[in-house]
């Protein structure tokens, strides 16, 4: 899932600090999974701003609603027909929903309440880890189903670098190698001798190196 | 063009001498290039460091080029943190173009521990990737991304790195064999305080026919004070400082000259491991020690080649 963090507070106050009505908007999905954006983290913003509002005697009304997923045309579009007349929409979505908003609301300020963090998923309740970076051409057949691009700090293909140890990554004790990991699991698999293959330089223009991206399959396209 | 001095020492089967050179936070390179002075007939060859531990100094290039000035030879380090294959393509060109004749290819500390901890890291290749890319320009003419060269690279000797003090440990010999596969010539190691550890790395590679394959150096690294030997247990990522060696240190009067005995007795002990065919030496802030060590060590003269 796409993994979210609410950003301080004190940041969401003040970018809604210039207006009297708000619509924060929440959303059902990756976020709401991860405990970042979803009902119940809507209603806490939308009682925490308010708070601060009414203390510092600037009150502002504030409409709260969470839909199934911002990153769709129809669950947005659903609910803007009806959506109360707001100076700004605040968004608890990842990029993605902040960025559908604003395409949909031309004539309005659009805020993003979160950080959009990484693709991953939870460790435990409250631990959530990165996976993967979307290069766009994976690797994981070659790494026992570990990613080296996302897991490993330095992104290596060919084997871990002189800063593994006991089974760490040299940037914080608490990430593991990924490359330590790759080569236990590929001796558990008995495939170690992979690691002997020299991995030529990695084609980049499959991430955003390559610009901004965009699938088109003309197979299922309804208009095209 | 001649192949580097370094090339040649270690092809003439002597035991070679490195010295590392750290380029300064200025571009001022007075005292970078009193230091290079100093060492002139004590090493073979002098490590230009790459922006080391993420700190923004001097260029490794541009340091390499006033060597060659003096009529130095320099071992340029090239790390991947910094460059993509369009920049380190370049810049190696440039550099052999000014006469640097030695590169090192390395990973490169992660910019999380430098001055510019908010830096994109690039990581477009991996050492491994670069070490093969150096050698293609050399040998087939040819850029990463399948064009000729105008000219092929000239006489590089190509270096990499080896840490075994590193894990997973039974893998590091055979990332040391992929290095030489992919074109390492020479290899220079971590600072060695645990020799025991090393010695067990060595028996492996010599197991794989490895120290037949490329010259391996191994790092020393003499140490300063207690301060900096418990920094470099602490705080330098890939590093083993045993306790015996703090121990000596914490214990001696002239910490200084302890330092500069257990230097010496590190690379007496090296010359008699079977495939190791030199030291690097790095003397970090402490330059000036360098020609006393080799001295110490009996590795002075430095053979005329």
């Amino acid at each position: 899932m796409i993994v979210g963090e609410r950003k301080p507070l004190e940041e969401i106050f003040r970018m809604v600090e210039p207006f009297q009505k708000i619509c924060l908007l929440g959303c059902g999905t990756c976020v709401t999974v991860c405990l970042a954006g979803g009902d119940k983290e809507v209603a806490e913003t939308a009682a925490a701003i308010s708070l601060y509002r009414k203390k510092s005697g600037k009150p502002v009304e504030i409409v709260t609603k969470t839909l199934l997923r911002q990153c769709e045309y129809e669950y947005v579009d659903e609910y803007l027909k009806d959506m109360p007349e707001v100076d700004a929409v605040v968004s608890m979505a990842c990029g993605a929903g902040v960025q559908l908003l604003a395409e949909r609301l031309p004539e309005k300020m659009v805020l993003p309440a979160l950080n959009t963090k990484f693709i991953g998923y939870p460790l435990e309740q409250g631990v959530w880890m990165e996976n993967c970076l979307a290069c766009g051409n994976c690797v994981l057949d070659l790494t026992g189903g570990i990613c080296p691009i996302a897991r490993c700090s330095k992104s290596m293909l060919n084997g871990p670098c002189g800063g593994s140890q006991d089974g760490k990554c040299e940037i914080d004790k608490n990430i593991d190698c990924a490359w330590h990991l790759i080569y236990e699991r590929l001796q558990r698999l008995g495939l170690q001798a992979r690691m002997d293959e020299i991995q030529p330089p990695k084609d980049w223009s499959t991430s955003h190196s390559g610009g901004p991206r965009k699938i088109v399959r003309e197979d299922v396209r309804l208009n095209g | 063009m001649a192949e580097s001095k370094l090339a040649k020492v270690l092809k003439a089967g002597h035991f070679a001498v490195t010295g590392e050179l750290g380029p300064p936070k200025s571009a001022d390179l007075t005292q970078v290039k009193e230091h290079a002075e100093n060492m002139r007939n004590h090493v073979d060859a002098y490590n230009i460091t790459d922006n080391q531990t993420a700190i923004v100094r001097t260029s490794s290039i541009g340091v390499g080029c006033m060597l060659r000035q003096m009529g130095l030879d320099p071992v340029v380090q090239m790390t991947c943190r910094d460059r993509n294959r369009i920049c380190l393509q370049s810049d190696l060109l440039g550099a052999a173009a000014m006469g640097v004749r030695n590169f090192l290819c390395l990973q490169g500390d992660h910019a999380k521990f430098g001055n510019e901890p908010g830096a994109k890291n690039v990581y477009d290749l991996d050492s491994m990737q670069l070490i093969s890319a150096v050698r293609a320009m050399r040998d087939d003419g040819v850029f990463i991304g399948g064009e000729k060269l105008d000219h092929p690279l000239p006489n590089i000797f190509i270096g990499a790195v080896a840490n075994p003090f590193a894990d997973p440990f039974e893998y590091r010999p055979y990332r040391l064999a992929k290095k030489i596969a992919a074109g390492a010539e020479f290899i220079q190691t971590q600072c060695i305080f645990d020799l025991d550890r090393f010695e067990k790395w060595m028996e492996k590679v010599r197991e794989l026919g490895l120290h037949k394959k490329c010259y391996i150096m191994g790092g020393v690294t003499p140490i300063k004070s207690l301060g900096a030997a418990r920094y470099m247990k602490n705080n330098v990522s890939g590093m083993i400082v045993p306790d015996h060696i703090i121990d000596r240190i914490k214990g001696a009067k002239d910490k200084k000259e302890e330092g500069i005995k257990i230097a010496v007795e590190t690379i007496q002990r090296l010359k008699e491991i079977e495939g190791v065919a030199g030291v690097h030496i790095m003397a970090i802030a402490w330059e000036e020690i360098v020609p006393e060590i080799v001295e110490r060590a009996g590795l002075y003269p430095r053979p005329a080649v």
